[in-house]
């Protein structure tokens, strides 16, 4: 892991606006974590990926929480 | 007698001065504010200067005018702070020593950082919103695309904001038929607060403007007047309003204080720069991931000024920052939304209503005689 975002218990702009910005402060090949309670993450995140063109390599159930982990692409 | 230097005279550092003044006896600490310009600003009334209701020299006060008297005021650029040797060195040579150093300086914008920006026009900047008010005075038809060019972005909601100010201003003007708005939104979804965004959604079909998600600007290019994501889609405009990338600031960077877009690693609770037990961080300068807002800066500054009242006095300092952000939004047609939300509560779908919308109204009037004085 390149990098760990947690953006649990952020509302406003949330996990999804965390991830874009560490997918765009990052370099290629780079892997990202992003931690989210956000249930809306489960749908967005994933959908913003392909958008994107990145791959996600997993998602991670946690007890409490989400991790989504992405590889930038380009 | 103890140094305490106050990095930024905008919301949150005005804020954490005067309530440490208050809270704090005249031997305890000396309290140093430092502004690069000795201005401050009222940055929400930005959007009201674009559609020609605000005169945009009264959104600007001389910050030596809102601090208590006790407190000095250094106008001047910093531009290195040396956290080893507890120094803030300011242009031109001179140095402040601290014992307690709060940094608060806001965002910095960088519309260089996306190809083609100087085709787009923006409200981010008092000179930026009067650039838009002329443009939008000779609009007359056609489509206008409000965009967002880099995350994160201070005030989250204004874009959505101000596409239903738009609204009121073209249906104002009469012209509202000959205007296509677009809202080409960064996320998955319309509004940023998701229990609000089914409300959001609504206030758009009924207002008739036309949206997309999943679009952050890549480039701009202005003799086509066409805008393209990252996400590989173009859109074209004849009025293209585009929320400039930010970044934090210069003497951050420029410290080795910052992560990679310069914003502040910093503790959630304690409000601490991580790893720097006598650096406090307020305001948008900091990692924290909330809405970079006035309401924020504010909330967190009446927690760093308490807490170095108490070390100054030698007790352990008695508050956490519990992630508290309030603000209204102007829905147009004098109707309005509020929300308040924490770490723990989520938002509550709020209605739109008058009231909410005289609320917002209200802060805009009294927010010099409250916020930056820290009388709430
Ligand atoms: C269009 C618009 C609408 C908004 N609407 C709302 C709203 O409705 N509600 C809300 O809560 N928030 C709103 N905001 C956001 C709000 O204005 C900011 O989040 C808030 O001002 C941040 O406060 P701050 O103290 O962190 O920084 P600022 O208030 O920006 O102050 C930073 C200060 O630091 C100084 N500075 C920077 N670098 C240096 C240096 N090197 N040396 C010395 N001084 C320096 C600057 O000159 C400035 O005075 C809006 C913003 C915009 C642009």
């Amino acid at each position: 892991m390149d990098r760990t975002v947690d953006a649990r218990d952020t509302f406003c702009p949330g996990p999804l606006m965390e991830l874009i910005r560490a997918v765009k402060e990052g370099e290629v090949g780079e892997v990202i974590a992003v931690w989210s309670k956000d249930a809306g993450s489960q749908r967005d995140i994933p959908l913003w990926i392909e958008k994107a063109g990145h791959e996600l390599l997993a998602v991670n159930e946690k007890e409490e929480y989400n991790e989504f982990v992405i590889k930038k692409l380009r | 007698m103890q140094n305490v230097v106050v990095l930024g005279g905008g919301v949150g550092g005005s804020v954490v001065a005067n309530h440490l003044a208050k809270k704090s006896r005249r031997g305890d600490c000396k309290i140093t504010v430092v502004d690069e310009d000795g201005k401050h600003v009222y940055q929400p009334g930005f959007l009201y200067v674009t559609l020609g209701k605000q005169n945009p020299a009264k959104l600007m006060r001389d910050e030596r005018t809102l601090l208590k008297r006790r407190v000095d005021m250094v106008t001047s650029r910093a531009e290195r702070i040396d956290a080893g040797e507890r120094t803030v060195h300011l242009a031109g040579g001179k140095k402040l020593d601290y014992d307690y150093l709060v940094i608060a300086t806001g965002s910095t914008l960088h519309p260089e950082q996306v190809p083609g920006f100087e085709g787009a026009h923006h409200f981010y900047s008092l000179e930026g919103s009067i650039g838009l008010r002329n443009a939008l005075m000779k609009f007359n038809g056609g489509d206008v695309v409000i965009a967002v060019g880099g995350v994160p972005y201070k005030c989250p909601p204004a874009p959505a904001e101000s596409a239903c100010l738009l609204d009121y201003y073209f249906t104002k003007r009469g012209i509202r038929d000959k205007v296509n708005l677009k809202f080409l939104s960064p996320l998955g979804r319309v509004f940023p607060l998701e229990s609000l965004d089914p409300l959001v959604t609504e206030v758009f079909k009924q207002k008739n403007v036309e949206t997309t998600i999943f679009f952050n600007i890549e480039s701009i290019d202005p003799k086509s007047k066409k805008v393209e994501s990252l996400e590989g889609e173009t859109v074209s405009y004849d009025l293209l309003i585009a929320i400039p990338p930010h970044s934090g600031a210069d003497v951050v960077i420029d410290s080795g204080l910052g992560d990679r877009g310069g914003w502040i690693p910093t503790d959630r609770h304690s409000l601490l720069a991580k790893g720097h037990g006598d650096i406090y961080v307020v305001g948008d300068a900091t990692d924290i991931p909330i809405s970079k807002a006035g309401a924020t800066a504010h909330y967190e500054g009446l927690v760093v000024g308490d807490n170095i009242a108490a070390r100054l006095k030698g007790q352990s300092p008695p508050d956490n920052y519990d992630g508290k952000v309030t603000c209204f939004c102007d829905a147009g047609f004098h109707k309005g939304i509020m929300m308040t939300f924490d770490y723990e509560n989520p938002p509550v779908p709020p209605p739109l209503n008058r009231r909410h919308y005289l609320g917002k109204m209200m802060i805009n009037r009294l927010y010099w005689m409250l916020i930056p004085k820290a009388r709430v």
